[in-house]
């Protein structure tokens, strides 16, 4: 892997970290408020 | 699959995966999707409707990647599609089918624990109708291809419904028909003016397989059998004349296009306009429907108008 690849793989697999992480904490998130709204049902 | 070297060996940019979701596509499931929602009676917390929405999104997503995985080779075949992640070589086929059952069985999930299993199991019927029974039996084996994945389609607004009723009642139904009973004239008018594109792959599509006349033909039936579906919920009582009158304009003015497209034939050298502008107003003629069952629904809701026919 040449020197650019290797910073383009390093930059494809932050950006898809930082996707990843922040969908997680989105679901994170909506499944407290889906309890909270559901517990008050 | 003509994956270069270079791409298997770096991670798929996240873009990639979106784009195999069908973005565009998902604009018009999501907006049938809360229509049905805000015109269902009862009401729904903000949060599950949004839940609920998501869901239909999540699983209308993962069944396009499912649709996409199993078409990849047709789709590098195509002018239209052969940029898509999978056929312009920058994912892995695995990937991307990993992908579409993981989104799909999310999407069941989520819709399951949050808003019920009624709607959960239509949705998961949605999902296996277009990503198994449409694009892996029905499309490559008969020309009424489009008629069956029209029902893909149809399920948003019902589930949008029934996540707020929990029951299936007939104005669910008959949204599931609307959209249904649509799609072949707008598909159709679509295949007329990019048939060479599917003939390549050996798509059994109506102008390729049965002719343009037939084809032709048969957009014109279907608009005709369109109107009374479109103008059932006002006709039965379940919206009131707001929704009726632009039901009813909409439907002369689909037919007033369809008939130029359903009676004339192709010269040697054709624009297509009266195919491109059906096209384009069949696009508009379901985003004014849907938007004017909402604003009637709305109106009733805040006794702005009464029931009924004439209400």
């Amino acid at each position: 892997m040449t020197p650019d690849e290797e910073a383009e793989f390093k930059r494809r697999q932050k950006s898809r970290n930082l996707v990843v992480g922040g969908t997680l904490l989105f679901f994170a998130v909506l499944f407290y408020a889906i309890t909270m709204v559901r517990m008050g049902d | 699959m003509n994956t270069a070297t270079t791409s298997t060996m770096l991670p798929t940019e996240w873009r990639d995966f979106f784009a195999l979701t069908k973005p565009r596509v998902m604009t018009l499931v999501v907006f049938t999707a809360i229509c049905g929602l805000l015109a269902a009676p009862g009401t729904i917390h903000p949060v599950l409707g949004f839940t609920a929405i998501l869901a239909i999104a999540m699983g209308a997503g993962g069944s396009a990647v499912l649709n996409q995985w199993w078409e990849a080779d047709l789709d590098a075949g195509m002018k239209r599609t052969a940029n898509r992640p999978l056929p312009g070589g920058r994912m892995r086929r695995d990937d991307a089918r990993d992908f579409g059952v993981f989104l799909s069985a999310v999407s069941v999930a989520l819709m399951g624990v949050a808003i019920g299993w009624l709607a959960a199991a239509l949705l998961l019927g949605a999902i296996i109708y277009y990503a198994v029974i449409y694009t892996i039996w029905l499309k490559p084996r008969t020309p009424q291809n489009i008629v069956i994945g029209g029902g893909a389609g149809a399920f948003p607004p019902m589930i949008g419904w029934i996540a707020v009723t929990g029951e299936v009642t007939a104005m669910p139904l008959l949204l599931f028909a609307i959209i249904f009973m649509w799609t072949p004239p707008h598909f159709w008018a679509l295949a007329l003016f990019v048939q060479s594109d599917y003939a390549k792959v050996g798509i059994p599509m109506m102008p390729v397989v049965a002719g343009e006349r037939s084809t032709r033909r048969q957009i014109l039936a279907y608009t005709v059998l369109l109107a009374p579906v479109t103008l059932a919920p006002w006709l039965i009582g379940g919206t009131s004349w707001v929704y009726g009158s632009v039901a009813a304009v909409l439907s002369v003015l689909f037919f007033a296009l369809a008939v130029p497209v359903g009676t004339r034939a192709r010269s040697e050298v054709d624009s297509m306009t009266p195919e491109k502008t059906l096209f384009k107003f069949s696009i508009y003629y379901l985003f004014v429907l849907f938007a004017a069952l909402v604003a009637d629904r709305m109106l009733a809701a805040n006794g702005l108008i009464g029931p009924g026919v004439l209400g």
